[in-house]
């Protein structure tokens, strides 16, 4: 490894040149989605009871201030001095994750989130986040462009198990996939060989019969009543098939903004939280649904152009990352409350009510515009 | 310039995957798309159907059951409200704790009460639990007053039908069932749905078209866990007519305590329109059972029971008529004129036929009997002569102008029509003609003819009034509960008897006679309040051969049957009493005081009700109207 001459930029200063490559379009699209998310949620829990109406609505808009704070700093200080930190990062959120089964609340058969007094931390979310600060330090230095064996890879490996062991062990199977499919992503497309790839592929298909094995009953029942929801109407299938007649019944152009009745009257299982795309679909409609589709779009691919501009590995590693976490929530979410996959607790970007969620995701697209913003640095 | 990292510029490789990537991700949400297409665009409308189903529920509220009154307007049937003590599990946080609080609060048996959750874990989520049907007031203020410390809790009111007078009116106002299987297939159109209470006998089976009301029913809104939010639309339910009866409840239950703790029947019939005033058969069963949902053990109790609780004996009991079967023998005899009334015959105790003896009640013999004298002593030999000169056929030819041997019509269901032999039953029941040696029986009344207690009544009202054979009926008036008539019916007559007046006029002297001269049979009916005219009729079961036996000293269950059948008063005769009492011994005294107890009922002053127990306190009631 080559040496490190020190960063001249002090960290917590924005020189004016930064200020004016700032990402407005990546910036508004994220709180734009937040505001939409607070709507949604004062919708989707108008009506429930022993909560005083409001009460969800406050509590996501405190979070989304910390959100936007948290931001603030993942894009004022540079990627390359938050890459040397990584290490302590890594420790930090492997220690949160190690307290969760000593001190962690249960809630729903599984234990995820840490309890902070005035608020629960879910440790796994910023699993996602700190994997792949680690990926991108690992995969930076492509120096003949020829891509990384898997061997080369080992220490990457060692450090994802952990975190992703823990993870399943809560057990929250749905981030532990998209910790997977993230760290797939990163790799797949940031560094390894072609021939390496084919191999991995190879290692999955044998290895995916052993891992149904590790599945929680539970889990199972989820996934047969995703393939044949009408098997148990009213119980592993029941979610599914309230979700889908929530989302069919929106039809064109919707019910209307608080006039979703599978919303309202409660049919819909967990309508502010996972299933917060079941409440816009049904008030919404088609139309709604596509525009909101759109804006995901749009983020995504303004991030992917973050990526093919960065100035370097890193910033396009980092960005990368960021933006599979992005793609493989949302695009896991939805398929999941339209019925083509398992129900999964997976939270939707900006919209689904949760503090750990919406911060982690404002971070990732801080980071996002911190890579932006610095790519025309030298 | 130095670079700020050593981290390599981003390669062609990276670029090119990211290109891909981003092809990719666009066709991921090209295909979210289109499933988001077919869902609502193409499936729209289903999935619309499927949210209106989520959420409207239709609940029927079936209308309220027609009241019940009797002809003075006093509640014989009605349906309050019941309350039902229900519990959804999901509403309460702890289950067993809110039953342990009930059972506590109410002295139940916890046990019983836990036994009653565990039995139900196969329910729907959130689907309802009855803990009890039907719970008493005191229970009803106590869960409401401890609602706070009973999450879960609820009660639930519906209509029960409710009989006050329980076995007293059982085997006419009958009871309701809920209706099975078959018969909701039968009556798939007219809005029956499984679990309705539908007639299964007597009136509430007869009417039951008149008594049932409409149902209505709200489209209601419900939320996930089936609780209803708002009504959407409605349609008022109708309550069933209410049904006014000519059944007059103080005479009813007049009868009803004369036949207590006996099997028998009593009925009282308008002279003149024969309209029944009571009708009480004995012994009776409570209705209220059935209301309730009955036990299979009740069930099994009342069916089993050899009394046959659920017979109505009026008009389903076939005896054998005795001795006044003699009234049609008398009838037939002058109108045929086999006889001229004042031809006397001689009695010694018995009369050869054949080789057959056949004996007369009293051993002695009655010495010159003339058709009065026959009536009022009851003389067998007389009457099995006036048998012999009619011939089995043209006593069943009068027997049946009478109305025996057919159904009454009454307005109930499982009449039975009773027995009257003649030479063309004989060869058409047995191969067999008619022998003369079976005639003298049936001229009193025994062998093969039967009658059914209602028949007999419908008969003397006949000969009480003159000649007119009404259909006993019972139902006077149907009005809807804000009062309009909606049907009103009256005496239905059968047929005018095709008989001299002079015919009528000497059997009705015998019959005043019968009660009120000193060698009547049915002299125990005899009335300080009015002049009562009747006859007995002893209805042998077993067959006396050689010495007389008192019927008090045979076993009961072949102890003669007791009839007496009587109308007051005398001169214009407003009500006819028809009184069987199965095993009751000689019509005279088993029969004939219960009659003078209704009938006297039937005259005292308005208000005021006979102490059946003690008679003499009649006696000066009627004193008293008389003074």
């Amino acid at each position: 490894m080559g040496e490190r001459p020190p960063s001249r930029e002090k960290p917590l200063q924005i020189d004016r040149r930064l200020a004016s490559h700032f990402d407005w379009s990546l910036f508004a699209l994220a709180m734009g989605l937040a505001l939409l998310g607070i709507l949604t949620i004062h919708s989707a829990t108008i009506d429930i009871t022993k909560e005083p109406s409001g009460l969800f609505v406050l509590r996501q808009l405190y979070w989304l201030l910390i959100g936007l704070g948290a931001m603030v700093v993942c894009f004022t200080v540079d990627y390359h001095s938050i890459d040397r930190l990584t290490y302590l990062f890594y420790s930090g959120v492997l220690v949160l994750l190690l307290l969760v089964p000593f001190f962690g609340t249960v809630s729903g058969g599984s234990q995820r989130w840490l309890n902070l007094g005035y608020f629960a931390l879910q440790p796994s979310e910023l699993g996602k986040l700190v994997m792949v600060l680690v990926l991108a330090k690992k995969l930076q230095y492509d120096e003949f462009n020829e891509g990384y064996r898997l061997r080369s890879l080992w220490v990457s490996f060692l450090l994802a198990i952990p975190i992703f062991a823990l993870i399943m062990l809560q057990p929250d199977l749905g981030t532990a996939g998209v910790f997977f499919l993230v760290f797939l992503s990163v790799i797949l497309v940031g560094g390894l060989r072609i021939r390496s790839i084919l191999r991995l592929a190879g290692v999955g298909i044998v290895l995916l019969p052993v891992g149904w094995q590790f599945l929680k009953p539970y889990q199972k029942i989820r996934f047969w009543a995703f393939l044949n929801p009408e098997l148990d109407p009213l119980g592993a299938g029941y979610h599914l098939i309230q979700s889908k007649i929530a989302i069919g019944s929106g039809g064109l152009l919707g019910k209307g903004y608080l006039l979703g009745t599978q919303n309202r009257l409660n049919f819909l299982p967990a309508q502010h939280t996972d299933f917060v795309f079941s409440v816009i679909a049904e008030e919404w409609g088609f139309v709604g649904c596509v525009i909101l589709l759109g804006l995901y779009l749009t983020l995504i691919l303004l991030s992917l152009r973050v990526v093919m501009r960065a100035r370097d590995r890193l910033g396009a590693l980092l960005a990368f990352g960021m933006t599979a976490i992005l793609f493989w929530q949302v695009t896991i979410n939805v398929a999941m409350v339209t019925g083509n996959l398992p129900v999964a607790g997976i939270p939707l970007p900006f919209l689904s009510y949760g503090g750990s969620s919406l911060v982690v995701t404002m971070m990732a697209v801080g980071l996002l515009i911190n890579v932006s913003m610095r790519r025309f640095t030298f | 310039m130095l670079p700020l990292t050593s981290s390599t510029e981003v390669d062609e490789q990276f670029r090119r995957r990211t290109l891909l990537v981003i092809v990719a991700v666009s066709i991921v949400f090209l295909l979210l798309a289109a499933r988001l297409l077919v869902l609502q665009v193409l499936q729209g409308e289903r999935f619309t159907y499927l949210s209106e189903n989520n959420r409207v529920r239709l609940k029927r509220i079936p209308g309220i059951r027609g009241t019940v009154f009797d002809r003075k307007g006093r509640l014989l049937a009605h349906s309050p409200p019941a309350f039902d003590l229900l519990l959804v599990p999901e509403d309460a946080e702890e289950p067993e704790v809110t039953l342990r609080r009930l059972a506590l609060l109410l002295g139940w048996d916890e046990r019983e009460l836990l036994g009653v959750l565990s039995n139900n874990r196969s329910r729907p989520p959130f689907g309802e639990i009855i803990l009890r049907k039907d719970i008493d007031w005191r229970s009803v203020v106590a869960v409401e007053t401890h609602q706070i410390d009973l999450p879960g809790v609820t009660l639930r009111i519906r209509p029960k039908r409710s009989y006050p007078d329980k076995g007293m009116t059982a085997h006419l106002l009958g009871y309701l069932g809920e209706i099975n299987p078959g018969q909701l297939r039968s009556l798939g159109n007219r809005g029956y749905r499984l679990g309705d209470e539908i007639g299964r006998f007597g009136l509430e089976k007869t009417l039951e078209e008149h008594l049932r009301g409409k149902s209505g029913g709200q489209q209601v809104e419900v939320n996930a866990l089936g609780r209803q939010v708002r009504v959407l639309f409605q349609v008022k339910d109708v309550p069933g007519y209410s049904t006014f009866l000519t059944i007059d409840r103080d005479l009813q239950e007049i009868a009803y305590q004369a036949l207590d703790g006996k099997e028998g029947v009593i009925i009282a019939l308008e002279a003149n329109s024969g309209a029944i005033l009571a009708l009480v058969s004995a012994p009776a069963f409570d209705p209220n059972l059935f209301a309730r949902g009955i036990t299979a053990q009740e069930w099994r109790a009342i069916l089993g029971d050899e009394t046959h609780p659920l017979q109505n004996r009026a008009i389903q009991g076939q005896y054998p008529p005795g001795s006044i079967f003699k009234m049609v023998l008398a009838i037939a005899a002058l109108e045929e004129g086999v006889i001229e009334p004042d031809t006397r015959l001689f009695c010694n105790g018995s009369l050869a036929v054949g080789r057959r003896v056949f004996r007369d009640w009293k051993k002695e013999g009655h010495g010159e009997v003339d058709l009065h004298k026959g009536l009022v002593e009851s003389c067998d030999v007389y009457f099995y002569q006036l048998g012999l000169q009619l011939g089995v056929d043209r006593i069943a030819r009068y027997a049946r102008i009478l109305g025996l041997g057919e159904k009454t019509g009454i307005a109930l269901q499982g009449e039975k029509e009773g027995l009257i032999p003649d030479t063309r039953w004989k060869m058409k029941e047995y191969g067999q003609r008619w022998f003369t040696g079976e005639t003298p029986s049936v001229a009193i009344g025994q062998g093969y003819v039967s009658v059914t207690p209602l028949q007999m009544a419908s008969l003397m009202a006949a000969v009480a009034n003159g000649g007119t054979l009404y259909r006993p009926w019972f139902v006077r008036k149907l009005e809807s509960v804000d009062g309009t008539v909606i049907r009103e019916y009256g005496p239905q007559k059968i047929r005018s008897l095709p008989f001299k007046k002079d015919t009528l006029d000497r059997l009705r002297r015998a019959l005043r006679d019968v009660v009120n001269s000193v060698k009547g049979t049915g002299s125990e009916a005899r009335s300080d309040l009015v002049e009562i005219a009747g006859k007995t009729g002893t209805a042998q079961l077993a067959k006396m051969r050689g010495a007389v036996i008192k019927s008090e000293d045979l076993p009961y269950s072949i102890r003669d049957h007791a009839w007496f059948m009587a109308y007051a008063p005398n001169e214009r005769p407003e009500i006819v009493v028809a009184v069987l009492v199965e095993h009751g011994g000689h019509g005279g005294s088993g029969a004939a005081p219960l009659a003078k107890k209704v009938i006297d009922s039937y005259f005292s002053p308005k208000g005021h009700r006979v102490a059946l127990s003690d008679g003499r306190e009649a006696s000066k009631q009627g004193e008293a109207l008389a003074n």
